[in-house]
């Protein structure tokens, strides 16, 4: 994970070198806040990758000398097909309508959405269909 | 020590045995797919239908131009069309095409996994996309009309006070939706390129297609959220008495400038980086060589993406308000790694064996005309060039260049993966004709563009009585709109021509990557076998081993010309 | 030296940024052309004539480093550039000549503090800001509702106003005439309409026509002077309203 990392932290470093020059300089505060936010989305996914990075063995696809064979077994989780992303954003898309058009649209978009989450959670502790 | 000439390692597939037919069929079973290559079609063909819907805006917009005083749409309707032209080109035609269509398909199979490693997300981003392009279209349909306060949407004139309508609340609601989809396949993207590669793909072995999309996708966390919580402050201003943009409350509206462009200059890059990834997959393939300069392919991209978030204020230099010489130096320095890509991409095709098909024609297209916005965006980096070009035609040619030269590296994309992903090969005379249509057309619909910017046309005009001399150049750009929509018409008569008429077999194009070792179309998870992997051109090295790559960065002198 | 499609304006600044656009232009072409050229070269050099792989050349990393550096030190000689004209185009020198001028949806108007002198005009009665020549005039720029853009093509120039915010800058005209200008930032409903003129006179003209707004009847003789430049085009009601107050 040490060039996963890397990449992270040095765009962390980059976004906060500018934030510093541009806030000096300018001091407007827009800018530099979002900058600065930009630095931290840098430093930390990038800051747990590293100290994961140091912590873990070569994983197979870190290893240039690396077999297929090696990448045997479970991969990860992959549910072939599920309902729930698609009510979860029809209930996604009845919140937002709701927006427009009110309460009427954001009680039952809001339904579907806890249901969606509920069935999704559940679905994926079980396991699901592959 | 395995070497590339071992035979390929047959998979055991990780989950229970199942059987495919007894799943669900028709419409449900689209609407409860995983599946990274169904989903990622199903974002080809809405995105596909989007261009489309932004191109007849786009038709109408020109058959107003075409004379001074143009009745073809209203003052009020024309306001509407350009809005919603920009709106769905940017946010609902090119952005989902870049990083939900063909990365969607493309990315995992690239490096060797079985799906994107959130399958459930991948689908829900799918359908915030579908239902966000529905409520942005259908302020169309309310008393009001669609939004029409341009595709920025800048404050005051986006207020309640100067646009009352809900088409506009239904502009902002339809980019919530679709700002969530981004974000989502923006983490859906960086999780499986840093979690699912095959054995021996390391970093440096990703082809420059994922590359490109895994900094595409660290672009989109970084800025989409930001959008989005300017968007949500948009709303609150409209309709729950804040004054964060507006005056009379102590607020600013140039806030909203400094929000919308901190998102939108990364994202023209999130825009942009995808086809760049296309055309370095493309270029090598028909120059039988591999990329010039990976790893300094991988500096620019990395730099262009770094750069990107330090420049937005360009957007805003005739505010009066900006830092002028930060944002100055910033836009002109990233035309340095936008420059060392072109040279790359000659470097390819230098003392390569070129074969002009109608991917490579389309990419080559795409580099000439990134090359003309290119060096037109370099004036708009000057704050004093840019003082009088902004907000004329100069500018809106500068973006119609940069755009067209996408249209023109996603169509390279689409025939190139087009035989992958469907099994069959589109037709190339077709493809040529079409390709010349949109090259010349592109060109002939920006020069004329140029030229009106710096006659002094300002964008956003329904009608130019004081300057009818204008109306010869906008007669010629109208000209050339009409062959890039006829290019368009071309595309999907050469669908339907070529619908299951020629297979393409695994590899038709002799291409480099992992994805070129699997069938067409590839399997349920991709993959049957897979070879090792020991250069960024697994696919190669396994087909042609004498001509390998060695380790990094040498060429063999033995393994030239036979 | 070819104008590259701008010419030298009627400004001191204008000439500056005239200057500096053909330099960008010199330097566009030429890299353009010497791009273009490679890239023709290469695809009628090295066209496939067989079947032969060629020389997988990966990299060369001297001439990656050329064509990284070079590049950047081309960039740093268009931001001196830049610099220092940028530095003419937004100075603000102390003058007496003054004008502050008000955007609105969707007209404009002018006044000049010190005197009673105010002109104003909606849409295409395009109303006439009169300055002097060769003479700084210091403009104040705002807008009581929206954004809007002032742009003149011939003082190669634009700046937008905004709401609550008062932007200046400096206009030295040198060449007297009448200079067209327009709203460049969408305001609305009228924004393609939203006409207005610089008209540079003598200082000597320019004073005559700032006091005749002392007495009453010369002002009301501008204000229906600037009234009684309709175009063809007059601004009519739509039963569709979208954006309009």
């Amino acid at each position: 994970m040490k060039v996963e990392a890397k990449i992270l932290l040095g765009l962390g470093l980059f976004f906060g070198l500018m934030c510093a020059v541009y806030w000096n300089w300018s001091l407007e505060n827009a800018g530099g806040v979002m900058m600065f936010a930009a630095m931290l989305l840098g430093f930390l996914p990038g800051g747990y990758y590293y100290w994961w990075s140091r912590r873990m063995k070569a994983r197979p696809e870190d290893d240039p000398t690396a077999t297929q064979e090696e990448g045997a077994g479970v991969v990860g989780a992959f549910p072939g097909t599920s309902i729930w992303p698609f009510t979860l954003g029809m209930g996604a898309f009845m919140v937002v309508l709701a927006l427009v058009f009110g309460i009427w649209f954001l009680v039952p978009g809001l339904g579907l959405v806890v249901w969606a989450m509920l069935g999704g959670t559940a679905e994926g502790r079980r396991g699901g269909h592959v | 020590m395995t070497d590339v000439l071992d035979p390929p390692v047959d998979f055991a597939h990780e989950e229970p045995a199942h059987e495919e037919h007894h799943g669900p069929t028709g419409i449900l079973k689209w609407i409860t797919t995983t599946d990274h290559k169904v989903i990622g079609l199903s974002y080809t063909v809405t995105a596909v239908v989007m261009l489309v819907i932004g191109g007849l805006f786009a038709e109408i917009i020109r058959g107003q131009l075409a004379t001074p005083n143009g009745t073809l749409v209203s003052l009020a309707q024309y306001n509407e069309l350009f809005t919603m032209h920009g709106s769905v080109m940017i946010y609902l035609f090119a952005g989902p095409f870049a990083f939900g269509a063909l990365a969607n398909i493309i990315v995992p199979i690239q490096i060797g996994a079985p799906d994107m490693a959130f399958p459930r997300l991948n689908a829900l981003s799918y359908w915030l996309y579908l239902t966000g392009s529905i409520t942005m279209l259908a302020g169309f349909f309310t008393a009001g009309g669609a939004a029409n306060f341009g595709w920025v949407a800048y404050a005051p004139l986006s207020n309640s006070l100067n646009t009352p309508g809900s088409g506009a609340d239904l502009w902002i609601g339809g980019l919530l939706l679709t700002g969530f989809s981004a974000i989502f396949t923006g983490v859906n993207l960086a999780a499986t390129i840093f979690y699912l590669r095959a054995p021996g793909m390391t970093m440096f072995r990703m082809p420059i297609f994922t590359w490109n999309l895994l900094v595409t996708a660290i672009l989109i966390l970084l800025a989409f959220p930001v959008l989005t919580a300017g968007l949500i402050m948009l709303y609150a201003d409209r309709h729950f008495g804040t004054h964060i943009y507006s005056v009379a409350g102590g607020g600013v509206p140039v806030l909203w400038q400094h929000i919308f462009w901190f998102w939108g200059h990364p994202e023209v890059y999130i825009l942009a980086l995808p086809f760049f990834g296309m055309v370095t997959e493309i270029i090598p393939v028909f120059s039988r060589k591999p990329v010039f300069g990976y790893k300094g392919m991988v500096f620019a991209t990395l730099s262009i993406a770094a750069l990107s978030l330090g420049v937005w204020a360009h957007h805003m230099f005739t505010t009066g308000v900006v830092l002028l010489p930060f944002f100055s130096i910033m836009s002109l320095l990233i035309a340095v790694p936008t420059g060392i890509k072109i040279f790359n991409w000659i470097g390819t095709m230098w003392r390569g064996e070129i074969w002009f098909s109608t991917a490579m024609l389309m990419a080559i297209g795409f580099v000439v005309t990134f090359l003309i916005g290119g060096l037109t965006g370099i004036y708009l980096a000057s704050p004093p060039l840019d003082f009088f070009t902004h907000d004329t035609y100069f500018v809106v040619a500068h973006f119609h260049s940069v755009v067209m030269a996408l249209v023109l590296g996603g169509m390279a994309g689409l025939y190139y993966w087009g035989p992958k992903i469907t099994g069959y090969l589109l037709n190339e005379t077709i493809g040529k004709i079409q390709f010349w249509l949109l090259f010349i057309g592109t060109q002939v619909f920006t020069i004329p563009l140029y030229i009106l910017g710096l006659q002094g046309m300002p964008r956003r005009m329904a009608v130019y009585p004081h300057d009818p001399q204008w109306q010869n150049l906008n007669d010629w750009s109208s000209f050339g709109a009409v062959l890039i929509g006829l290019s368009t018409l071309l595309f999907v008569v050469n669908i339907a021509v070529s619908w299951k008429k020629h297979p393409a077999g695994d590899n038709p194009w002799d291409a480099h990557t992992l994805e070129w070792f699997t069938t067409s179309p590839p399997p349920h998870h991709n993959f049957y076998r897979l070879p090792q992997i020991r250069s960024e051109r697994p696919t190669w090295d396994y087909n042609h081993p004498e001509h390998h790559a060695l380790a990094h960065g040498k060429h063999d002198p033995e393994a030239s010309a036979q | 030296m070819p104008n590259f499609g701008v010419t030298k304006g009627a400004t001191t600044s204008s000439s500056s940024v005239y200057h500096l656009w053909q330099g960008f232009s010199l330097g566009a072409v030429i890299i353009g052309a010497f791009v273009v050229l490679l890239i023709l070269y290469a695809v009628l050099r090295y066209r496939r004539k067989g079947d032969r792989i060629p020389a997988q050349t990966q990299y060369h990393l001297p001439l990656e480093v050329l064509y990284t550096v070079v590049p950047i030190l081309i960039v740093f000689g268009l931001f001196a550039a830049t610099v220092v004209v940028e530095n003419k185009v937004v100075a603000n020198p102390k003058t007496n000549v003054v004008v502050d001028v008000n955007a609105f949806q969707w007209g404009w108007k002018f006044t000049y503090p010190g005197s009673s002198a105010v002109v104003v005009g909606q849409t295409t009665q395009n109303p006439v800001m009169e300055i002097p020549v060769n003479t700084n005039v210091h403009i104040n720029l705002t807008s009581t509702d929206v954004i809007h853009g002032f742009y003149v093509k011939e003082f190669n120039f634009s700046r937008y106003a905004l709401p609550g915010i008062v932007n200046q800058f400096t206009i030295r005209a040198v060449n007297t005439g009448t200079y067209f200008g327009q709203c460049t930032q969408l305001c609305g409903l009228y924004h393609s309409l939203m006409f207005f003129s610089v008209k540079v006179v003598s200082m000597s003209d320019y004073t005559t026509w700032l006091n005749s707004f002392q007495n009453g009847s010369a002002a009301q003789a501008a204000q229906s002077a600037t009234q009684q430049q309709t175009s063809s085009v007059v601004p009519s009601k739509t039963t569709k309203s979208s954006g309009v107050n």
